[in-house]
């Protein structure tokens, strides 16, 4: 049987391993997805209060953006290692340390998405009668949507890369077949795992774009229009990861993080 | 509270420092990969996107490179280097793993930066009959700097950052002092460690900072100009800005 040998003669590219391993890789699978998934779930829910905090209150701006920067700033590793502590060796030291890094990113993007909502549109639906609830969940969310996904996007092709690091408390999901086959030298292993990652990641970049315009029908025919007549402007309206100025950090200090590796 | 006095104690203890497996060896090892790798990384990339960039083509390769790097999990790249016949030469697996993850900032950084520099005042350069070279120098590079800098600073955290990984893979540098601690149940020890990062890191932005700020060409010709210098080149940064502001609303 020749595929028996390929997992004696140690081979990066194993059928044999894919079948005879496959419960093993889909559970470390389910477990990476669903640490980077509650990671960047409790990262947005703490970072709209947050970024309607600073849009209300401006003088908290300075404080709360350089605190998630900060944040930002430290390595997965570290991060991982001074949340141990607090949580013993656990998931959830994987999870606040990914959520306290989406925190960075997602804060700033639905700030700049609230900050570019138009002020004449505001006044239209004041003068309509909307309330402030009504004109936040209705008008304003709804316009900032796009750069709220841009900045979701980031956090979510992140998180899924950085989960890998967990391994190092035993809760990495496929990171912790990559540290196992690191020990046990098995090459099938550590491809496959690191092939799964990359795919994952891709994916929940083109989901949440499909999530992005399923909710946003109107930005497909106003895009191009609104790129013409704003150019330069602080739109990130139209700023997604697959345009080419999304993907440069803005210049001014400090500087947005554009992505986190690990 | 008691951890991170702990962790104190331990960074206060100096036989933590010394030898060949004590904290100044790991740091000089962070600090020599670092500086090993992002000047590889400039070496590879700064050239590419500044000549892509005066020449206005590649953005697409330069942001879908960018945006690739992202999804790849540099552990992964690591473990799979350290399984290659690489990884049988000691930091070589880290130091390629760290230049691949440092090169799509500082691509697209320096690639945008050229290309957002004002296109009016590069026109005007050519018409006052500045050939391609002395635009690029003269003209785009000091426009481009501070975002060629941006890439190269948050290459440089990325760097550092990233090199705490090597310790995973049984690389040099702090990241052993964490997995070490992680090893033998020595909580002090892994805090001490990841403070030692994090202050690291810190330090590196800020030296980054401070580096952009006393070179940015656009700034120094700007002081030259308040000195009184006002020659032809200061009078070309005025008229540079002239535009901009006019040209954009």
């Amino acid at each position: 049987m020749s595929g028996q040998s390929c997992l004696r003669a140690n081979e990066w590219i194993c059928g044999e391993y894919l079948r005879t391993r496959s419960q093993e890789l889909l559970d470390a699978t389910a477990q990476h997805v669903l640490i980077a998934l509650s990671s960047v779930v409790i990262g947005l829910l703490a970072a709209f209060p947050l970024a309607l905090l600073v849009r209300r209150w401006r003088g908290l701006a300075g404080p709360v953006l350089g605190l998630t920067t900060v944040l930002y700033t430290v390595p997965s590793l570290a991060m991982f290692a001074l949340l141990m502590p607090v949580f013993g060796l656990s998931a959830s030291v994987v999870v606040t340390g990914l959520a306290l890094y989406s925190l960075t990113v997602l804060v700033r993007n639905i700030l700049a998405g609230l900050d570019a909502v138009p002020a004449g549109t505001r006044e239209a639906a004041r003068g309509m009668g909307y309330g402030p609830a009504r004109l936040l969940f209705e008008v304003e969310i709804p316009l900032a949507l796009p750069a709220l996904m841009a900045g979701l996007r980031i956090a979510a092709v992140s998180a899924v890369s950085l989960t890998t690091v967990g391994a190092i408390v035993g809760h990495g999901g496929l990171g912790n077949l990559l540290y196992a086959g690191l020990d046990s030298f098995f090459r099938a292993q550590v491809l496959t795992a690191s092939v799964i990652c990359v795919l994952l990641a891709v994916l929940a970049d083109l989901l949440l774009l499909g999530a992005q315009r399923l909710l946003t029908p109107w930005t497909r025919h106003i895009r191009s229009a609104r790129a013409s007549a704003r150019p330069g402007g602080a739109g990130p309206g139209g700023a997604g990861p697959s345009s080419p100025r999304a993907a440069a950090p803005v210049s001014g200090p400090p500087a947005a993080p554009a992505a986190k590796a690990g | 509270m008691g951890v991170l006095a702990e962790a104190w104690n331990w960074l206060a203890t100096e036989a933590h420092w010394a030898g060949g497996t004590g904290a100044g060896r790991r740091l000089t090892e962070h600090l020599w990969l670092t500086a090993v790798s992002l000047g590889l990384a400039c070496a590879v990339a700064l050239p590419v996107a500044l000549y892509l960039g005066h020449r206005g083509r590649g953005g697409a390769l330069a942001v879908n490179i960018s945006n690739a790097g992202r999804a790849v999990p540099t552990f992964a790249v690591l473990v799979l280097l350290t399984l290659t016949p690489l990884g049988r030469h000691g930091d070589l697996p880290t130091v390629i793993a760290l230049v691949l993850f440092a090169v799509p900032p500082l691509l697209t950084n320096a690639y945008v930066g050229m290309r957002e520099a004002d296109r009016d005042v590069v026109e005007a350069a050519r018409g006052m009959g500045m050939s391609g070279g002395q635009v690029f120098a003269r003209v785009e590079l000091p426009l481009a700097f501070a975002l060629i800098m941006t890439g190269v600073r948050s290459a440089a955290i990325q760097v550092v950052a990233t090199a705490t990984l090597a310790g995973l893979v049984g690389g040099g540098g702090l990241g052993r002092i964490i997995t070490a601690g992680f090893n033998t149940y020595s909580t002090p020890q892994v805090v001490a460690g990841a403070l030692l990062v994090a202050a690291l890191a810190l330090a590196v932005e800020a030296l980054f900072a401070l580096a952009q700020w006393l070179l940015d060409p656009i700034r120094r010709r700007g002081s030259a100009a308040a000195r009184g210098g006002a020659g032809g080149r200061s009078g070309a940064r005025g008229g540079g800005t002239g535009l901009r502001t006019r040209v954009a609303p």
